[in-house]
């Protein structure tokens, strides 16, 4: 560090996603409580706990695939409210992955990735397809563009979808358990893709079950249990040394099969 | 013995006889078991027993010629009326030397449905701007005005009414159904309740029931001096009434579409119009064409009901020739096969057609 710019000095960079006292009920369940949690640019977060723990919940909050009843979440500054304009604003900074894949079987796999930026993004045909054609070869599957996702294995099409979340340039990616819906065989080149991601500098939010690959790329891990954080730490102190007994448990069942 | 070292390939051979070319074929489909060559025999002996009757009846012994029923015999079929008739049957009572005009609009409906229903045509461009425009264009040509011949629609009949009434219901349902199914799914409740209302209260009425509303019933609210076109108020009764209907077949899709896909549409940043018109619509109307395809044709059989208010159309001119007193008794059967046979064709084209389209679809994706 040779120069530091005063930004830098005086405050910290305001953080990417800021979540604040957020709580959500699905009904009378009280599905997360309390979540505090401030993620940074270009911080890799995984998320680990037991089914129903809410993790999924908790992401699917940040891009307003729910909603929630108390707290405040903000991304890059916009608040996360009922107001659809900040909704769509938040959208399209925000990249997900899910555990489905949810690629558009009507589309080949180049005009699942063209759809967004085209009429979101309102980008040129040329140019979208041209960016899609970069990030289809980026994940390996440039050769199948011309295809449907009906026509692909289960890892190629999760590759597909990340592709088509990178085509809108976002600050951020959500992966809701990417690999959970995949045969063995397949996990690997989909992991592969998503520590490249990691190593070229995204922001990343993963809920997964993957702990190999979590020691390997994550910052921070965070694991949850019953609607809220119960652990928040490096990766090396949460695998070597976890403080609580529901993480021990948790690390023990999970890591012993 | 759990090991096995087969390293040596099997030669391929060919198939047994009872499983190709014709006798496979006749096995299969025909003989498989003792019941269905039961069926096949049972089958094959009415065949043998309607259609040389039918034949003899309807063509050898036929009568084709002739000014009255007095001239059919009475053992074949009497199509003597053809002749005087068939212009009454097609046009109604729209005046001759306008029938150029009922001509130029059927034949230009040929490349307006062709470049809706079929892709990849040459000049779809152009065609496809054609078939948006044709509708209007055909409305000038039949109705008239600038420049042409105005004629009443009081004077429209035969099967150009059918055609009238069941095309501009069929493309005007289409559209209000998927509006009406979305509406139904709205989060918003005044626009759920209403699409609910509509439904229910339309599909729960007899076609009839509307159509005499629309005639009797509505002239007493509107205010004397406006006076809605008798046809108009048919195309809008028939148009709602499928439109209902369309709409529950529209739901049916759209309860198909996993959740997930929306998601999938939200989380790239689609709004709500833009993820119904591009992610769902297209998977959903795709699952219901068997059902939009069975509406369609519900509705242009139904086009027959305007007989009930007064109008002619093909059914109509049918029974008008069974009761003239020139032939009264001697086309009782005729002038109902041949309505029938009319029917018949339009209606199976459609449905081959939503055959081939689902077929070229499911093609294109597997």
């Amino acid at each position: 560090m040779s120069t530091a710019t005063p930004e830098s000095s005086n405050a910290p960079a305001a953080p990417l996603i800021q979540i604040s006292n957020l709580n959500k009920w699905f009904g009378a369940f009280h599905v997360l409580r309390d979540i505090n949690l401030s993620i940074a640019s270009q911080e890799r977060v995984v998320i680990c706990g037991p089914s129903g723990s809410g993790k999924s919940t908790l992401i699917r909050c940040i891009n307003r695939l729910e909603d929630h009843q108390e707290g405040s979440i903000l991304v890059d500054g916009t608040q996360l409210t009922r107001n659809l304009k900040n909704i769509d604003l938040v959208r399209r900074d925000i990249g997900m992955v899910f555990q489905q894949f949810n690629l558009f079987p009507h589309l080949t796999v180049l005009e699942n990735c063209t759809l967004g930026p085209i009429w979101v993004r309102h980008m040129p045909r040329q140019e979208a397809e041209e960016t899609a054609k970069r990030l289809l070869d980026r994940v390996q599957i440039l050769d199948q563009s011309t295809k449907y996702p009906g026509q692909l294995s289960g890892g190629q099409q999760q590759r597909a979808a990340i592709a088509r979340a990178l085509c809108m340039e976002p600050r951020v990616m959500l992966f809701d358990e990417p690999t959970s819906a995949l045969d063995p065989e397949m996990i690997k080149e989909v992991l592969d893709v998503m520590t490249d991601l990691a190593e070229s500098g995204m922001t990343m939010i993963i809920v997964s079950h993957e702990m190999g690959f979590a020691a390997q790329v994550a910052d921070r891990m965070i694991f949850m249990d019953d609607g809220q954080i119960v652990e928040e730490n490096t990766p090396d102190a949460f695998f070597n040394n976890p403080q609580s007994d529901r993480t021990k448990l948790f690390l023990s069942q999970i890591l012993r099969h | 013995m759990f090991f096995r070292d087969q390293s040596e390939m099997l030669p391929e051979r060919p198939a047994p006889i009872t499983e190709v070319g014709v006798i496979g074929w006749l096995r299969i489909n025909l003989f498989s078991s003792y019941g269905n060559a039961a069926l096949t025999l049972v089958s094959l002996a009415l065949l043998v027993l309607i259609i040389p009757p039918f034949v003899s009846w309807g063509l050898i012994d036929a009568q084709f010629s002739g000014d009255s029923g007095a001239a059919c015999s009475g053992i074949g079929a009497c199509w003597a009326w053809l002749d005087q008739r068939l212009g009454q049957f097609f046009y109604g009572f729209y005046p001759a030397d306008a029938h150029w005009r009922v001509n130029v609009t059927a034949l230009l409906l040929v490349p307006a449905l062709l470049y809706v229903l079929v892709d990849n045509l040459p000049g779809a461009k152009f065609g496809r701007w054609f078939s948006y425009v044709y509708p209007l264009l055909a409305a000038y040509l039949l109705v008239g005005g600038f420049g042409l011949e105005v004629i009443s629609t009081d004077k429209f009949g035969g099967f150009m009414l059918n055609m009238v009434v069941g095309l501009t219901g069929i493309v005007l349902s289409l559209p209000v159904g998927i509006l009406l199914a979305l509406g139904r799914q709205s989060r918003l409740p005044v626009i759920r309740l209403l699409s609910i209302t509509f439904i229910e209260a339309v599909r729960g009425v007899p076609l009839i029931t509307l159509l005499f509303v629309a005639i009797v019933l509505l002239q007493l609210f509107l205010p004397p001096e406006v006076s809605l076109d008798q046809l108009l108020r048919v195309i809008i009764m028939v148009t709602l009434f499928a439109s209902a209907y369309m709409a529950e077949v529209v739901r049916g899709g759209l309860q198909a579409i996993p959740k997930g896909q929306i998601e999938g549409a939200q989380a790239v940043g689609l709004g709500y119009w833009q993820t119904m018109r591009l992610i769902v619509l297209p998977q959903a109307l795709r699952i219901s064409i068997p059902g939009i395809v069975n509406t369609f044709i519900g509705l242009f059989k139904d086009t027959t009901l305007v007989i009930i208010i007064g109008l002619f159309d093909l059914l109509g001119h049918a029974r008008l020739l069974q009761t003239n007193p020139d032939w009264i008794g001697d086309v009782d059967h005729e002038a109902y096969l041949f309505s029938a046979a009319v029917f018949f064709v339009i209606c199976f084209l459609m449905s081959r057609y939503s055959v081939s389209l689902e077929k070229q679809l499911s093609q294109d994706r597997h």
